[in-house]
């Protein structure tokens, strides 16, 4: 009877054993799949013999050629223009938003439903449908081609209150008792705010700032539509894109390669270091809907 | 169809549990629909009584008010100034003098101009000065419609303000009759950091909204009812004017006549953007879940490895990422390459060239972006899912799919239901992707006699970009398409939210 159970028991840890086997064996499989990408922009970033694609992915002729080529044409112009437009555009959005969703989670007053209603339904429409009109009036502000950077930080930020939803969510699980207590102290609303709930709020703070950041930083559409084709205001992903079109990317194809390095490694490097609130943010933000 | 109670359900063998589930869902879908344009009338319904109700107190407030609230009719803020409550007098005033103003220098030529959208265009005219024919700008339709809309808007603030004005004196006579003191303009302002703070705090990013969104995309929707195009532009080649419901005809083609190269175009496109949005969303479901799970499982090593590896694609730039693996995919690319090299293949596989191998490769590489996200998401939800479940799961036998199928699908479907309902939504509108992967190609020679070049793998969104970037430029397209988006997106949240049972209750959780 004893042995009976010994053996179950031992044949269940076999098995065990063995799926756990097979599923790190698929994990292997796809991490690599998700790395090969990666490793090869690299290598291919560093290869010096041609400046076409080819169908290999080790280079024959190592060489940072492709970087020093970067300084030779608008690159570090467009590169300044992102940096300036993702850091201004995270400082600004995240105020924003943080306003709008503290007041949405925190204040009952006559609008707030139907406030949030009209922004859900706003919300449905496709958000380009509105850069045909934004593009002409920014135009005739002056806004737009050489002097786009402005004129996209005020897009990005203007309509950045209607992303509130991940740190209402937030703010929704801060009891509401802690305002309470300190408004019976005597505390303005506005004290409550500053003094109490935004000392607690540092996560969803550094996630807000983390998201404002890296949508600039890797936006085309908006940025393309703003630059018009005017190289002197295009931010990296524009200026880039053009390199693989059809007639140019015989010329530029490790060129691009050798950029997109330049522009991944600053926000990796911050994606890595604050992925801990990053990951709070996603999983909160769909938990709550 | 029969209804069945819970005890009758319960009764059911398993496969008649689904096809009783699965029927009733469609059952509810006209209901759902029929309480959504319900609710729409309702809403109208109740809007009118409102506004009867504010007109009746408007009348009431003046028949019952002293002579300062009567004057207030004509000059607003006079009450406010008159009882002491001097600053909001003051703004009143000056918001009404604004009005005034304006309205009088400019708004009532651009009201004037709106049902026309103007009438005299550029045209060629003989300068004595000169002694030649030279072009005379006429007026210019596009700032009749963008300044027309900014009236109404004007219009419509005023009147609310005005509202504002005759309820602030009837309140302010209460008060004073009650015997108590007004608020001084001092305490307006404390108030604004404090009983009033959602005020101060909404200010900034509401009227954000209101200029970059709202009134944009009135201005917009009104565009689909013009002939706003590149030949068209309203000032230095031809003036546009309305033209009505011809532009949806053109897309939709309900009546007879023209050609309908855009209604066929419409279709193909629209089935494969829902079709794309219902694989793209699925496809990253079910195996995001898959990969949370191997890498949550007891027993494996290195999870946190893993899980940094996959979340490389959320942090490299997506133009980067997608741009470079659509080269790979090329003709030329190395896929092609290193098979051809190994010999596994004889010629370059038609990844980018063929409808088909395209779709598949474009849903196949969104896995690739898609996933990371997954997987954060459902490894927050399963380590919420309480142990003890699977133990006594586990001791009752239960194979490892009995207990993903009873335990785990059914308690991340329910908490992830809204989520699935965003993302497939987001996936309509999923530019990046498709524009960047394929910028829609391959080409569909069928519909050529469509703007904006369509290819296969255009999604709506993808086609809007096209058509306002393309060389005829035709904006009141663009705008058809996007309110057409819009009608579908709100139909499909509508039919969501009306078939599942379970809207939260946002007060619960807190």
């Amino acid at each position: 009877m004893e042995t009976k159970s010994m053996k179950q028991h031992m044949g269940i840890r076999a098995a065990n054993t063995i799926s756990n086997t097979i599923i790190h064996v698929l994990l292997i499989i796809i991490s690599v799949i998700w790395l090969i990408p990666f490793v090869c922009i690299v290598l291919q970033s560093l290869r010096v013999e041609s400046t076409w694609q080819v169908g290999y992915i080790i280079p024959q002729k190592w060489g940072l050629d492709n970087y020093r080529n970067l300084l030779n044409t608008n690159f570090p112009k467009w590169y300044l223009n992102t940096l300036i437009t993702a850091l201004v555009t995270a400082a600004l959005q995240t105020i924003i938003v943080l306003c709008m969703s503290y007041t949405l989670s925190r204040f009952r007053f006559k609008l707030r439903k139907p406030l949030m209603k009209f922004m859900l339904i706003l919300g449905l429409f496709p958000g380009m449908l509105t850069m045909i009109i934004l593009y002409r009036v920014l135009k005739d502000l002056g806004l737009t081609q050489a002097n786009a950077v402005p004129g996209l930080i005020l897009v990005y930020i203007a309509s950045s209150g209607m992303g509130y939803y991940v740190s209402k969510g937030f703010f929704d699980t801060i009891p509401k008792s802690l305002d309470e207590a300190a408004r019976i102290d005597g505390a303005t609303r506005a004290q409550v705010l500053v003094k109490i709930i935004l000392p607690l709020a540092g996560s969803i703070v550094i996630y807000t700032l983390l998201t404002a950041f890296m949508g600039p930083w890797g936006d085309y559409v908006f940025a393309s539509y703003i630059s018009f084709g005017n190289s002197s205001g295009m931010n990296v992903a524009v200026g880039m894109y053009n390199w693989l079109t059809p007639d140019q990317i015989n010329n530029n194809y490790t060129m691009f390669c050798a950029g997109g390095v330049v522009v991944a490694i600053p926000v990796v490097i911050l994606f890595m270091c604050l992925q801990k609130y990053y990951v709070e943010g996603v999983t909160g933000g769909a938990v709550k809907g | 169809m029969k209804k069945y109670s819970d005890l009758e359900y319960l009764r059911l063998s398993k496969w008649n549990k689904f096809t009783y589930r699965f029927l009733s869902f469609f059952a509810s879908i006209p209901t759902a629909i029929w309480n959504g344009i319900k609710s729409i009338g309702l809403w109208f319904k109740k809007a009118g009584l409102a506004i009867a109700g504010e007109a009746k107190d408007i009348v009431q407030t003046f028949i019952e008010g002293d002579w300062k609230t009567k004057l207030s009719y004509l000059v607003m803020g006079f009450g406010n100034i008159a009882r002491g409550q001097v600053l909001r007098g003051l703004l009143f005033l000056l918001f009404e003098v604004v009005f005034i103003g304006y309205m009088i220098l400019a708004g009532i030529y651009w009201m004037s101009m709106l049902p026309s959208l103007g009438v005299v265009g550029p045209h060629r005219e003989y300068n004595e000065l000169l002694d030649t024919y030279v072009t005379v700008y006429g007026d210019n339709s596009f700032k009749i419609l963008l300044y027309g809309v900014l009236t109404m808007f004007f219009i419509v603030a005023f009147i609310y303000t005005w509202r504002l004005n005759v309820k602030q004196n009837k309140i302010a006579e209460g008060i004073l009759k009650s015997g108590k003191k007004l608020k001084s303009g001092k305490d307006d302002l404390r108030s604004l950091v404090d009983d009033q703070f959602h005020k101060t705090l909404l200010a900034l990013p509401l009227t954000g909204i209101l200029i970059f969104t709202v009134m944009p995309l009135v201005f917009m929707i009104l565009v689909a009812f013009t002939n706003y195009d590149g030949t068209h532009d309203g000032f230095s080649n031809n003036l546009f004017t309305w033209v009505g419901l011809e532009n949806f005809n053109t897309m939709l083609h309900w009546t007879g006549g023209g050609s309908t190269n855009y209604s066929a175009t419409f279709g193909e496109v629209l089935s494969w953007t829902l079709m794309w949005a219902f694989f793209a969303t699925f496809t990253n479901y079910f195996l995001g879940m898959a990969v949370a799970m191997m890498i949550n499982k007891k027993g494996i090593r290195l999870k946190k490895v893993w899980r940094t590896i996959l979340v490389m694609t959320i942090a490299i730039p997506q133009y980067i990422s997608l741009l470079y693996v659509s080269k790979m995919f090329a003709k030329n690319g190395i896929i092609n390459g290193l098979l051809l090299d190994w010999g596994w293949i004889s010629k370059a596989l038609p990844f980018w060239e063929d409808p088909t191998w395209a779709r598949c490769t474009v849903i196949g590489i969104n896995i690739w972006i898609g996933i990371p996200y997954l997987m954060l998401i459902a490894t927050g939800i399963l380590m919420n899912i309480p142990a003890d479940l699977y133990e006594s799961a586990k001791i009752d036998g239960a194979s490892g799919w009995q207990q993903y199928s009873k335990i785990t699908l059914p308690y991340m479907l329910f908490v992830t239901g809204p989520y699935l309902l965003t993302s497939f939504t987001s996936n309509i509108n999923n530019f990046n992707v498709i524009f960047l992967l394929t910028g829609g190609a391959p080409i569909n020679t069928s519909a050529s006699g469509a703007a904006g070049s369509v290819g296969y793998t255009d999604l709506l969104i993808t086609w809007l970009f096209k058509i306002t970037t393309g060389a005829e430029s035709k904006y009141y397209l663009a705008s058809v398409i996007g309110i057409l988006v819009f009608v579908i997106m709100a139909i499909i949240t509508l039919v969501v939210y009306g078939v599942l049972p379970s809207i939260k209750n946002e007060e619960d959780f807190q």
